[in-house]
């Protein structure tokens, strides 16, 4: 693999407008098209899984993350290191299990909802922005682990916090890029 | 121009492909429904093999017509973003330069590399290097799906120039990939 420079991550060369706008235009189209907020969730984590599986590689390739010993160290990297790169915002972790498989991702600020007030007229069942949980899900499939991620809280639901739930489900069997011990 | 793309660029490449597959999907013109089609077109009945043939197409304009549309609302709303501080233009050539700088650089981190007019209302921006393409091979089969690859950019620049006052029509076309030359004929009213 070709050794790419480390990206800096400085949040005022960050342009996600295009990104933002266009995610916009995209769960409008969905909207559109199927009415079920269930399907659009669901067509919105399928997407995210097929970028996922893809940005894995462009993460690996331009962070300088070490192999990870726990999932917790794997959750941290997510939230320092994935979300700070692509997104500009740094979640907060918390545990939500002893056993240390389940954790969730608290976002102060959501960029994806930037240039939006409300959820569309009648998706009140929409998690908006479900991608997220797609591509979590397809990245740390290439990396060996399967896991359980979704939304259980959204602001724009008029909920008390934006948070994603990440559980540990079983380590998968063979090396593809990058695997855990 | 960067030689490697920045994070935020990538995400928005992902997904660029991921709606264009979507969108071809939920139209019944991913792969698999079209090459159930192109097995009918392919019968003995040449009324009903031309009819496929015909839906195949007029399916896939639909598709670029999603995309171009959903383009053109978030043009608009980009443009709004990018022109807060600029003053107003002197003419469409100083708008269409404005495109080909500022518009283009804050999409794609780039300028176009070449503008062509006529001076009667239609200019020809190529960018040599296109972003979205890059991603793509330079095989036959990739050239013929390569307006899908671009519909979304022509609605982007329809809908900046709308709301800078220009009204036209946005086509693209690509001649060696990764180079493309989108081509703008503004309407007079």
């Amino acid at each position: 693999m070709t050794t790419h420079p480390l990206r800096k991550t400085d949040p005022a060369l960050q342009n996600t407008e295009l990104f933002v706008l266009t995610y916009g235009a995209l769960v409008a189209q969905l909207c559109k098209d199927l009415q079920n907020d269930e399907d659009i969730n669901k067509e919105l984590d399928n997407m995210g899984y097929n970028i996922g599986v893809r940005l894995i590689e462009d993460f690996l390739a331009h962070s300088d993350v070490r192999r990870c010993h726990s999932f917790y160290e794997t959750v941290d990297v997510i939230s320092k290191v994935a979300f700070k790169m692509y997104l500009g915002v740094v979640p907060n972790v918390i545990c939500k299990d002893p056993a240390g498989d389940e954790y969730s991702l608290l976002l102060e600020r959501n960029p994806l909802v930037n240039f939006l007030e409300d959820l569309p007229d009648n998706h009140s069942s929409l998690w908006y922005s479900n991608l997220l949980c797609g591509i979590l899900r397809g990245a740390l499939k290439m990396v060996n682990l399967a896991t359980d991620v979704c939304f259980v809280q959204d602001r724009l639901k008029g909920d008390k916090e934006t948070e994603i739930q990440i559980k540990f489900l079983r380590k998968l069997e063979g090396s593809k890029l990058m695997g855990h011990k | 121009t960067l030689p490697f793309p920045m994070a935020d660029e990538v995400l928005f490449e992902f997904l660029h492909m991921e709606m264009i597959t979507y969108v071809y999907k939920s139209l019944g013109q991913d792969d698999q429904s079209r090459n159930n089609l192109s097995k009918e077109s392919y019968g003995t009945n040449t009324a009903a093999r031309d009819e496929n043939r015909v839906t195949l197409t007029l399916e896939h304009g639909k598709c670029i017509s999603v995309l171009e549309g959903m383009g053109f609302r978030v043009g608009q709303g980009l443009i709004e973003r990018y022109t807060k501080d600029t003053p107003s233009f002197k003419d469409d050539l100083d708008v269409m330069k404005f495109m080909c700088k500022d518009f283009w650089t804050h999409l794609f981190r780039k300028q176009i590399d070449n503008l062509r007019t006529n001076h009667q209302g239609t200019y020809v921006l190529q960018d040599n290097r296109f972003r979205l393409l890059t991603q793509i091979s330079g095989g036959k089969q990739y050239l013929e799906e390569a307006p899908k690859f671009l519909a979304y950019t022509c609605g982007l620049m329809r809908g900046a120039l709308s709301n800078l006052g220009v009204t036209c029509a946005v086509t693209a076309e690509i001649s060696v990939i990764p180079a493309c030359k989108f081509q703008v004929v503004i309407q007079r009213t």
